[in-house]
């Protein structure tokens, strides 16, 4: 995966008196090559149609601008993440669109060198063009079966439990962590034996600062909630761009689940305890990590 | 003993390949192909399916099929005659596959000499549907069940055999769920879509596929049909493909439509004869399907020859080549290159 970041120091060969000239020429040499591989379909994709390739080299391209100039985020705890193993990364949600999952992503790709693969609501999987993306990104839909699939590969997983009474929570109630659902992602993690990687995310809730909702309209066009921000829907399109909050992502301490026995994964008063140990070590991250954050915006804001 | 094995659906090319395989074991005593309309002349499979087989024609959904079995003492039964209804009208597909199992698969509970059947199902059974998980093992429900259609045939027969395991616990039964057939000799729906000269594909969407070689598959079956491997099986060769990945490696150009335009032209393709497209095809054009092997490849300590990649290689081959004309532009493009495109590099 990393490797094709690397490509092109390796690819560039050992002759120092070309060294000015090549590096465009290479460049150049290598998009094409890039070009050649995608148009003949020369490429791999997993079994959950994850292309590496085009991830890196263009979806993830995309947010990276977004990531390092416009929210400036900031990671920290990175030594926590497993260099290889499998691993369930629990995440806060927030932000009225999921804006913090792709920075989730970059953040694991381009600092822990590993694709996360993410577990996702059914509503992306049945939309045309998105649930493709999403597949192509690496993500899949949220259900036990794809996360235990996962995490027995040894892949990264990353979920969001609080789902969309998370993201689509009102602006008023933002850094306050909802119900962790039926604590699914416990379970799994109980089963593969992986460790719970807690991670907070600060900076997501100012983004679209939800202040209002239409759940009349939102019921009619299918979805879960359709909101209302000082921007949105009165400024159209203008609306839609995020406000440039600073962001802080800390992923904590494991918690070991390896002790268990892959059978407690059917005993719901330990997968209830162990969600609400998670939820509540959440919590306690995102206070201490906003605080240290300080305000959102620029004081000239 | 040598076994005397009943192959069904001996006039296409599946069916004739595995009972050519069949009569070529030592083991194997006799093999009596039946099907209900007579075999194609030898020129056309290469002569694959001559040697050894003895056709017999039968209409599976008569009751004959039943005095063949006792007249012959069979003791293996390989039914690979579920057939997608390509040619012929959904009605008749439907009852070829579903009153032709009936038959057979009572026949079989009748008779004292079977000691084995081994069925083809499809892995359609699973349906194709958004909120699927991403690849079903043998054991997973589909949220969904394929309402009508081939699949509903499929699901259909696997009840059957079910119920003859059930009644008849000294038979050993293996069903078998192949993905879609890829291969030089392979002519399915599948297939002439991916001869079309512009494939139309569904707006938004990107499925993941797979396929299985006809050479892996006539091994499954004939392995099946050799030796005790009873439960149901997924048989699909290693990795996915993406259609759109397909369509690039096959050299073609393709055409997004909005899926009820999509369907439209199915209907209309079908009209004249050219491809089949059912609303199951549909569902597979939009969520693609992928399945777990892990129990096959256990089960037999064999892995398919060839995967997924490969299967479809080969089936490009057989028609004329692969790349075309996309890679012969990427190409031209990279002779402007002044340098020499480095490798793309995967460790994986």
């Amino acid at each position: 995966m990393c490797d094709v970041t690397r490509t092109s120091e390796e690819g560039s060969p050992g002759v120092p008196g070309d060294a000015r000239e090549r590096p465009g020429e290479e460049r150049l040499a290598e998009l094409l090559a890039f070009l050649r591989r995608r148009v003949t379909g020369e490429y791999e994709v997993d079994e959950f149609g994850f292309d590496p390739e085009l991830n890196d080299k263009v979806l993830l391209e995309l947010l990276r601008p977004f990531y390092r100039h416009w929210f400036r985020v900031e990671t920290s705890g990175l030594q926590n993440i497993p260099a290889e193993s499998g691993a369930l990364v629990v995440a806060n949600h927030s932000g009225t669109l999921p804006v913090d999952a792709l920075m989730l992503q970059v953040a694991l790709h381009d600092e822990a060198h590993r694709p996360v693969r993410l577990l996702g609501a059914d509503l992306v999987y049945q939309l045309p063009v998105l649930a493709h993306l999403a597949r192509k990104n690496g993500h899949t839909l949220a259900c036990p079966e794809d996360a235990d699939r996962l995490l027995r590969k040894g892949e990264l997983v990353g979920v969001f439990p609080e789902g969309f009474k998370g993201v689509g929570k009102p602006f008023s109630d933002r850094y306050k962590l909802q119900r962790f659902g039926r604590g699914g992602f416990a379970a799994s993690a109980i089963r593969a034996g992986v460790p719970i990687i807690p991670c907070a995310i600060v900076g997501a809730e100012e983004i679209y600062p939800k202040v209002g909702d239409v759940p009349a309209l939102a019921r009619l066009l299918g979805l879960p909630y359709l909101p209302i921000t000082p921007f949105f829907p009165w400024l159209g399109p203008l609306g839609l761009v995020p406000l440039p909050s600073k962001w802080l992502i800390e992923f904590g301490e494991p918690i070991m689940t390896d002790h268990y026995d892959p059978i407690d994964a059917d005993d719901p008063m330990l997968v209830f305890n162990l969600t609400d140990q998670v939820r509540e070590t959440i919590q306690s991250r995102v206070d201490a990590l906003r605080l240290r954050r300080g305000p959102a915006f620029p004081s000239f804001f | 003993m040598t076994h005397t094995v009943l192959v069904t659906g001996v006039s296409r090319h599946i069916g004739a390949r595995v009972a050519s395989a069949l009569a070529a074991e030592p083991g194997v005593g006799r093999v009596i192909g039946v099907d209900t309309v007579p075999p194609p002349s030898a020129a056309r499979d290469g002569g694959c399916h001559a040697g050894r087989t003895e056709f017999v024609r039968v209409d599976l959904r008569s009751p004959d099929i039943a005095q063949v079995i006792a007249a012959a003492d069979v003791d293996v039964v390989v039914h690979v005659s579920l057939m997608s209804g390509s040619s012929r009208s959904r009605s008749a597909a439907k009852e070829h596959n579903v009153i032709g199992t009936m038959q057979l698969l009572g026949a079989c509970q009748r008779s004292t000499t079977v000691r084995r059947v081994v069925v083809r199902s499809t892995t359609a059974v699973y349906g194709s549907a958004p909120n699927d998980p991403a690849v079903f093992t043998e054991d997973g429900e589909p949220v969904e069940a394929p309402p009508s259609g081939y699949a509903k045939d499929a699901g259909d027969v696997e009840g059957y055999v079910r119920g003859l395991a059930r009644r008849r616990p000294d038979v050993v039964t293996s069903t078998l769920r192949f993905a879609d057939f890829m291969g030089p000799g392979v002519d399915t729906p599948l297939t002439r879509y991916f001869t079309q000269p512009v494939p139309p594909t569904v707006l938004g969407f990107d499925p993941r596929l797979q396929f299985v070689h006809e050479d892996d598959g006539v091994e499954v079956l004939r392995r099946m049909a050799l030796e005790d491997h009873p439960g149901t099986f997924n048989v699909a060769g290693d990795g996915v493909l993406l259609l759109s990945q397909c369509l690039r490696r096959a050299g073609r150009f393709s055409l997004p439509v909005p899926s009820p335009l999509f369907r439209l032209l199915g209907e209309a393709a079908r009209a004249a004869g050219r491809v089949d497209f059912s609303p199951e095809q549909l569902a597979l054009m939009c969520h693609g399907r992928v399945v777990d092997c892990g129990r096959l490849v256990r089960e037999l300590g064999w892995q398919p020859k060839f995967g997924t990649a490969a299967a479809f290689e080969d089936f490009l081959r057989s028609r004329g080549g692969s790349g075309g004309l996309t890679a012969a532009l990427a190409d031209r493009l990279s002779d402007f290159a002044p340098g020499r495109p480095a490798p793309y590099k995967d460790e994986q």
